[in-house]
């Protein structure tokens, strides 16, 4: 691995996020359409936090929901 | 008493009553979108608290307190934040004082560190999404929970529960700075404990 990949990785976050500055924006792309190696770990990344995302989600449970529904203040 | 003085006090009790019945229709009206919301609220809470018992006592306390303040909230601000706010109070103030041992350094890996060990570690294509599909569901909820609490309620806040960076400031009460780096080094934490279940695994 060379410079402009280590540059590239530490550009991954804010890139997925959309946070860099347009200029930074461009040099990641241009170094993206080059460059395999980081367009691969660029693709897992943005894979990753979708899997990631669907895997912690859990449905709450029916009896909860029934409980909270409880707790409402009657109307007198 | 005179007939103008009986027409007053009727009128004011209407009055009253008027104002009851708009007091109540506010209160119901407020119930209910909470209630809309419990499906996301939970989803949120499961991964700030250490386990379903823990999110479900946290959810039931959270919205009796909701219930009981409604008049607090503003109508037309983000109601979910207004609920995560009342809820990561709570988380902090009673689950988390317990377990205030002075916290270890969590190790952080390179952002491609990830994909490189579970790249390497099979022997098939390289494809991302393949790749991404050797970590189990319950690798990724343990990974999770073994991130510390400063930098878990970031990433569960923004990347689980969808809130902006500005909302999660809110929520938590810190600076929107520090909300992003936490995000930063939380997502590294996470990606590391990812990589070491995945390395366990496999031996």
């Amino acid at each position: 691995m060379n410079d402009p990949c280590t540059h590239c990785e530490e550009m991954m976050q804010p890139y997925l996020d959309r946070i860099l500055t347009e200029e930074e924006m461009h040099e990641a792309e241009e170094h993206l359409t080059e460059c395999e190696y980081c367009r691969r770990r660029y693709r897992f990344e943005e894979s990753l936090r979708i899997y990631v995302h669907q895997a912690v989600s859990e449905p709450m449970p029916q009896a909860l929901k029934e409980k909270l529904a409880a707790l409402r203040i009657p109307l007198n | 008493m005179s007939l103008a003085g009986t027409v007053d006090r009727v009128e004011a009790e209407t009055e009253s009553a008027q104002r009851l019945a708009a007091d109540a229709r506010d209160r119901v009206r407020f119930e209910e979108e909470a209630l809309a919301l419990a499906d996301q609220v939970y989803r949120v809470a499961r991964h700030l608290a250490n386990s379903r018992e823990e999110a479900d006592d946290l959810v039931q306390e959270t919205y009796a307190r909701a219930f009981r303040s409604w008049r607090q909230y503003q109508p037309g601000t983000n109601l979910r934040a207004w609920l995560l706010r009342i809820l990561t109070n709570l988380n902090i103030d009673r689950g988390r004082s317990r377990q205030r041992q002075p916290q270890m350094q969590a190790l952080e890996a390179n952002d491609y560190y990830l994909y490189d060990t579970l790249a390497e570690d099979g022997d098939g294509p390289t494809d991302e999404e393949k790749v991404v599909e050797r970590l189990s569901q319950d690798d990724i909820v343990a990974a999770l929970s073994a991130v510390p609490h400063d930098f878990r309620d970031v990433i569960v806040l923004v990347d689980i529960g969808d809130f902006s960076y500005q909302d999660a400031a809110q929520i938590l009460d810190i600076p929107i700075g520090t909300v992003m780096s936490r995000l930063h080094r939380g997502r590294r934490i996470l990606k590391r404990e990812l990589a070491e279940s995945a390395v366990g695994e496999g031996t």
